[in-house]
């Protein structure tokens, strides 16, 4: 009994982490099912931009408020870090690369996880809950090909244009706080700016980081979704744990990426 | 082919793991009958219909429709037959995010692919069948349980399918709204000559329109017969099921699964 009780945490973690792959396994499976069912998701365009619609467009307040306010952050404390070893000129630069490289793709993740991926996962939890799926099933069309996959590939197409009009609102946020409100050079602020940052290397690495957050922010969204338990209890937890995963997985992905690009 | 039976269950056992929810179970449903499926809650009725739809596959035995096993059919097999079939839900299962009219096209857009003009004429009629004509730009929100039921009910048979299942039509419907599913649901059986099979519990109202029942209890085939038969069975457990008895060969109480003493740890002692 007693060794029972000392052995519990231990067989608790074990469950868990079976149960963990065991989840990863059936999620890559649900990827290659969502893939395998795209054609006809593809074909039937519409069906994606009214997604693309309701998880990109109607996330552009969000994105664009927090990028304008991300960059003004970054200007001001930019320039009060700058200024104290006399390079205040680099401000463009520092915001543009700041923004590029990292804050702009994860945020706008992070952003775009709890405002659109969470709606994903309530939207199919519910769909689940109220037998519409099965319905659909029935009724001989594939829930996966109607429901999950323009879902997804509306989630990959506008996670980087999502990170793009971050970066933009970001960057024009720092050039209001630089030279603006403090007044520094506007030519120094874009020309160092246009020195510092690459194409190639900076906005475009920046957008690849972003299409692999949209990718799985929204294989996590539709498979959490799909895969919760079909009550109001249910739908709720896997809401939540679409909103905890996603964040884990944008900054674990991040890092990741990080070390392979920079 | 010229077999009358259009559905047949064959010795079929199903079960979610150790629990055995259909056992042995045989029955037959000819071309153009409205059987009634009836039981008690969680008897395995709903488990019958998910089997002629091909949702789950029996154990054992055969579940042919048509004369084909729905176990057996692959993925394809099973979408294509199951274009040929309409089920209402117990509760509708309308998409919510679309209106009554792009609810009932929804089968109609799916799989086939007429203008819209058609596509337009064919909802009309769809819920003109039903009586709702005046509701396709609402939202399933906005309509009384009855009514959703109806509209479910023209979506299901958006493509004039040759099997109905009806998964408890009757199910938290006022006696008005129960009395038009009903006769809906006769009408249209006669009309379009499908075979259905109805799970149900109401006993009175599904006598008055089916032409033939099955109960179930326990996982097996308790009693069968026309609705005549049934009223004039004498057998004790079609008699406390017709008349709603509380205690019977059916018992009140659920079988406890410990003994108070032994919930106390003092069994044995």
């Amino acid at each position: 009994m007693m060794l029972d009780n000392l052995l519990a945490p231990l067989r608790h973690l074990g469950h868990s982490t079976i149960n963990a792959i065991w989840k990863l396994g059936m999620m890559s499976r649900f990827l290659l099912a969502i893939l395998a069912h795209s054609g006809q998701s593809l074909l039937r365009f519409q069906l994606t931009i009214r997604e693309v619609y309701f998880a990109g467009v109607l996330s552009l307040i969000i994105i664009v408020v927090s990028g304008l306010f991300v960059g003004m952050v970054l200007g001001l404390q930019g320039y009060n870090t700058l200024s104290r070893f006399g390079s205040a000129d680099a401000l463009g630069a520092l915001v543009a690369l700041s923004l590029l490289r990292e804050l702009g793709p994860v945020l706008a993740a992070l952003l775009f996880a709890s405002r659109s991926g969470s709606a994903m996962t309530a939207e199919i939890g519910l769909m689940k809950a109220t037998e519409q799926l099965e319905a659909m099933s029935v009724m001989a069309v594939d829930p996966v090909a109607r429901v999950v996959a323009p879902r997804f590939w509306a989630g990959v197409i506008s996670m980087p244009i999502l990170a793009a009009l971050f970066n933009v609102m970001g960057i024009f946020g720092g050039y209001l706080v630089g030279v603006v409100m403090i007044g520094l050079d506007e030519g120094t602020f874009w020309s160092q700016m246009q020195n510092n940052v690459d194409l190639h290397f900076d906005v475009i690495n920046g957008l690849i980081k972003s299409l692999f957050f949209g990718i799985a922010v929204t294989l996590i969204a539709v498979f959490e979704g799909f895969d919760a338990t079909p009550t109001a209890a249910g739908v709720s937890s896997a809401t939540t744990r679409t909103v905890v995963t996603s964040a884990l997985v944008i900054l674990a992905l991040d890092f990741v990426l990080t070390a392979f690009m920079f | 082919m010229q077999n009358d039976s259009f559905i047949e269950f064959k010795r079929v056992s199903f079960g979610y793991g150790d629990r055995l929810i259909l056992q042995d179970i045989s029955l037959k449903i000819d071309r153009g009958q409205l059987v009634a499926i009836m039981g008690g809650s969680g008897s395995g009725k709903t488990t019958l219909l998910r089997l002629i739809s091909g949702q789950i596959r029996a154990q054992e035995g055969q579940v042919l429709v048509d004369g084909r096993d729905v176990g057996r059919m692959n993925q394809r097999e099973l979408y294509q037959h199951r274009r040929r079939m309409g089920m209402l839900f117990q509760f509708g299962a309308l998409f919510t995010d679309l209106p009554v009219f792009d609810n009932v096209a929804f089968p109609i857009r799916e799989h086939t692919s007429l203008s819209p003009q058609m596509v337009r004429d064919l909802v009309l009629m769809k819920l003109h069948a039903v009586g709702l004509r005046g509701t396709e730009a609402l939202m399933p929100a906005e309509l009384s349980g009855g009514m959703a039921r109806r509209i479910a009910l023209a979506r299901a048979i958006a493509l004039d399918p040759q099997i109905m299942l009806y998964d408890e039509p009757f199910t938290g419907l006022d006696p008005i709204s129960l009395a038009t599913i009903a006769l809906l649901i006769k009408k249209l059986s006669d009309a379009l000559g499908t075979s259905a099979v109805m799970v149900t519990h109401d006993v009175h109202k599904s006598l008055e329109i089916v032409d033939y029942v099955y109960f179930i209890a326990g996982g097996k085939i308790a009693a069968a017969g026309t609705p005549d038969e049934v009223r004039a069975s004498d057998s004790p457990w079609v008699h406390q099921f017709i008349h709603g008895e509380a205690d019977g060969p059916v018992h009140f109480a659920y079988p406890a699964q410990q003994s108070l003493a032994g919930s106390f740890g003092l069994e044995g002692a």
